[in-house]
């Protein structure tokens, strides 16, 4: 993989770069003229002399694509925005915005019935966007087109195009440390970035507009790690992970100031909730191995359980606890629902467990449905289940009403987040912790090797037990909150399987796609899995169809999932490594055969 | 020709020692077929012993009953006096570490780590602990890392304490199963097959870590197929026969038992060169990807 200058579209390399930079440029240009005649199209993309709606994500992509051609000039000062080759990085971004147009452009004709809905403006920027990818696919890459030209094989070629694309790259060198305080300052841009684009994505108004966006961040986040920035990124969050994790959370717990709607503040805190759980699961799937498919009966049981101390109305029980008391119930009630589950089943291995806990949740949601005082005795009401839950009321702070500091107003959403945040982070340290010590070492070899770890003096039952009652535990945590936020509690949420979040399966998908036995995977799943599900609506009923295909796609390309540990990164891409050294005697090969 | 290779001359200071293992009477069954049938094994401190047989003759079966993977169907098996419980993890407990004959180390895990998990029978720190992680918990944690990282070095795999166990070379894997099994402060160390696969400067390595370890205190027994490594290492050695133990003792017993070489050669033929037979036919078994009963 030496000085291979070939490139996929054959042509000189100054005028490829300069297609690239000048592409980009176009590309945000042509957004500023209009591209359909009707404001039917919704972000009304009629207006000339600024952009709107999809427009800013092309503008985005197009100026993200310009300033990535920077460091193809070697343009000083810009190297470190993909020291691992600039060419990936542009390649990708210009792809992004190719990708991110030509949706806007197809979204417009086909709502509207028609390319004649397009105006000049929309055809100028379809070839504007064409312009970067055809440079950038003229820059000289090393393996990718090597392979294809080689063996003119382009399934073979596109194959070993994305094992090259998804890993990260081997060679790259580690980057030498920085002054510590320049980068404390580059975590803490990052999380500001990393708010500011959550903050984008979380407002988005319409489905279209959140597909674009999803569409220009996974293209960006892409190229970023293409580029080497984000391994960069790893090293200096690893050298300050205090930093990183005070710095992460300040930008989480920035977000409700930066709303002035208590709309999408209740959209964080129910991301926040599933975000948390999906951490606990993943105690359970991640750390220890064992497939749960029935967990959202410990976040139910610990809702249920909350709900039954608040001093409701319908509450069979007369009391209401004080929030910290509440707290422990709900964790007490999960954690013994967890024993009692997992001391029967916790024999079985594999598949068989699945199954077993799949059948306890169902159990769980038919039993109180049950508890009506028809069918059984009265404790939950049945499917009218808990309601009329008082708003909690901590050291005099009600979280009901709104209040201000300075110019900012907290709605009551905005109060559960920043509560439901203390409780994430609660969650976080103790996954953290846990994992990094005598009992999560013994869970992870349970994991790999249940037969050796007990060999090795491991108690395997009881070591599961425990990570599913810790699992739990955390789930009735997150449970007790779920009750108070959204006012009742009703059996219908907590199934197996459902369109929206949470139910079982979006749990585990949370975990598996974001990446198991990781802290920021399931959170950033958990995200995705709730936000997709909430701006896809206009999809009706394709959007589970969709979401299926969505999912089998990103676990072709990345069965790590999107944020892998070091363990799983180097369990999937091993050969991804291995397969750069047949290229440089190819050429060989080729003229030999030719 | 044959008797060229002459064994290393262990020293004679074997004084037999307290009996460490006594399995007594071990039957096992599995449905209508007798896997071990009434196997009487006993291992002495500071003692390498050594169980030997053809292919599908029940070694690794004995190994699981001794080990608590299987509940032997009869019998009972005592470790320094008291009988072990049926269950792997309270075997470890009591102070027998074993190795497996196909590797089976917790491959994701670094190779530091892999011997951690081997310490967890001698440390007690729980959940609670390492939520809270009070000076006590840091120090044990400490405590083992330093003890792990003087195994590796033992071992000779310090330098690796931070890659992968899947990404180790297979000798080297080898190696570090015995160093994981090892941190578990074992009294007596089963190995089965260490060297299986392995080329002659790697068993001579084996060798001398197998001597070593006893040189700590630990008895060893030891499954092979590799009647050189055998008969170098042990002080007696055990044949295993269709699940019976049909002889037991030095390397001249064994080598020269008619039953030890009807079972790996079949009966003899008229004429056939005994002694040659006894040294040739054991060798000519080395095979390293033969499976034995698991």
């Amino acid at each position: 993989m030496s000085t291979t200058t070939r490139s996929a579209i054959p042509m000189p390399p100054a005028a490829a770069k300069a297609l690239v930079a000048a592409g980009g440029l176009a590309t945000a240009a042509s957004t500023f003229v209009h591209w359909t005649w009707t404001s039917e199209f919704p972000g009304d993309l009629t207006v000339d002399g600024y952009p709107g709606g999809l427009q800013i994500l092309t503008l985005v992509a197009g100026l993200l694509t310009a300033l990535f051609a920077l460091p193809l000039y070697h343009v000083k000062g810009t190297r470190w925005l993909s020291p691992a080759g600039p060419e990936a990085a542009a390649l990708v971004l210009a792809a992004g915005a190719f990708a991110t147009t030509w949706f806007t452009l197809i979204a417009i004709s086909y709502e509207l019935g028609g390319v004649a809905n397009l105006e000049p403006g929309g055809y100028l920027a379809g070839l504007a966007s064409l312009l970067p990818l055809l440079g950038a696919l003229g820059l000289p890459r090393e393996a990718t087109a090597e392979r294809w030209q080689s063996t003119g094989n382009p399934a073979a070629a596109l194959r070993f195009a994305v094992s090259k694309l998804v890993g990260t790259r081997p060679d790259q060198r580690p980057a030498a440390p920085l002054n510590r305080w320049v980068e404390v300052l580059i975590i803490i841009a990052a999380a500001a970035i990393g708010l500011t684009v959550f903050t984008y994505g979380i407002t988005t108004e319409y489905g279209e507009l959140f597909i674009g966006f999803l569409i220009l961040a996974a293209f960006g986040a892409w190229a970023l790690m293409r580029g080497g920035l984000i391994a960069q990124l790893t090293a200096i969050n690893a050298r300050h992970r205090g930093t990183t994790t005070a710095a992460a959370f300040a930008a989480a717990a920035a977000f409700p100031f930066t709303q002035s709607d208590d709309h999408f503040a209740s959209v964080g805190v129910n991301i926040l909730i599933f975000a948390t759980v999906a951490l606990g699961l993943n105690v359970v799937v991640g750390l220890a191995g064992l497939l749960d498919l029935g967990y959202v009966a410990f976040l139910g049981v610990g809702a249920y359980a909350a709900a039954l101390v608040s001093g409701s109305s319908s509450s069979p029980v007369g009391v209401h606890f004080p929030f910290w008391a509440a707290a422990l119930t709900g964790m007490a009630a999960a954690l013994v629902f967890g024993v009692v589950i997992g001391a029967p089943t916790l024999r079985l291995r594999g598949d068989y467990l699945a199954i077993v806990t799949l059948g306890f949740g169902e159990i769980f949601r038919i039993a109180v449905n049950s508890l009506d005082g028809i069918s059984g005795p009265k404790v939950t009401n049945g499917p009218n289940g808990i309601r009329n839950i008082p708003d909690l009321d901590i050291l005099g702070f009600n979280f009901g009403a709104e209040h201000s500091f300075g110019s900012f107003t907290l709605g009551r959403f905005a109060n559960y987040f920043l509560l439901m945040l203390l409780v994430t982070a609660f969650v976080v340290v103790i996954f953290s912790r846990a994992n990094d010590s005598r009992i999560g070492r013994a869970w992870v070899a349970i994991r790999e090797d249940e037969t050796a770890a007990q060999a090795m003096g491991i108690n395997g039952f009881k070591l599961k037990l425990l990570a599913f009652a810790l699992g739990a535990a955390l789930a009735g945590l997150a449970g007790t909150v779920m009750a108070h936020v959204s006012y009742s509690v009703v059996p219908d949420p907590y199934q197996f399987a459902g369109p929206v979040p949470p139910n079982s399966a979006f749990l585990v998908a949370a975990v598996v796609l974001g990446g198991m036995g990781t802290i920021s995977g399931p959170l950033l799943g958990a995200t995705l899995l709730y936000l997709i599900p909430e701006k896809l609506v206009f999809l009706k009923n394709y959007q589970l169809l969709v979401f299926g295909i969505a999912l089998v796609l990103l676990m072709r390309v990345r069965p790590e999932g999107l944020i892998a540990n070091r363990r799983a990164q180097l369990e999937f891409h091993e050969d991804a490594a291995d397969a750069e050294p047949p290229v440089t005697d190819e050429p060989v090969l080729t003229k030999a055969g030719a | 020709m044959t008797t060229s290779t002459v064994p290393a001359q262990r020293p004679a200071d074997q004084a037999p020692g307290t009996p460490i293992l006594e399995a007594t009477g071990v039957i096992m069954r599995f449905g209508g077929l007798t896997a071990v049938n009434n196997v009487d094994l006993t291992v002495n401190s500071g003692e390498i012993v050594g169980l030997i047989g053809p292919n599908g003759a029940g070694k690794t079966t004995f190994f699981n009953c001794l080990t608590g993977l299987y509940v032997p169907t009869e019998g009972t098996v005592r470790y320094k006096g008291t009988v072990l419980p049926p269950k792997p993890h309270l075997v470890t407990q009591a102070g027998i570490a074993r190795t497996f004959q196909n590797i089976r180390l917790f491959a994701n895990m670094t190779v530091l780590e892999n011997v951690l998990v081997g310490r967890h029978t001698r440390t007690k720190e729980g959940l609670f602990s390492a939520i809270l992680r009070g000076p006590g918990y840091r120090r044990a944690e400490a405590e083992s890392r330093e003890r792990a990282m003087e195994l590796l070095a033992f071992c000779g795999l310090d330098h690796k304490a931070e890659h992968l166990a899947r990404n180790l070379p297979y000798g080297e894997q080898r190696k570090l199963e015995i160093a994981r099994a090892l941190a578990s402060d074992p009294g007596l160390l089963l190995l089965d097959e260490p060297t299986a696969g392995m080329n002659p400067q790697e068993t001579r390595a084996a060798e001398e870590l197998v001597f070593a370890i006893r040189d700590k205190g630990i008895a060893i027994l030891v499954i092979e197929h590799d009647m050189r490594f055998i008969f170098n290492l042990c002080d007696r050695t055990a044949v295993l026969v269709q699940g019976q133990k049909i002889v037991e003792g030095d390397r001249e017993t064994v080598q020269n038992d008619e039953r030890v070489i009807t079972a790996y050669l079949g009966a003899p033929l008229e004429g056939a060169t005994e002694a040659a037979a006894a040294t040739e036919a054991p060798a000519a078994s080395t095979d390293p990807s033969t499976e034995d009963d698991q």
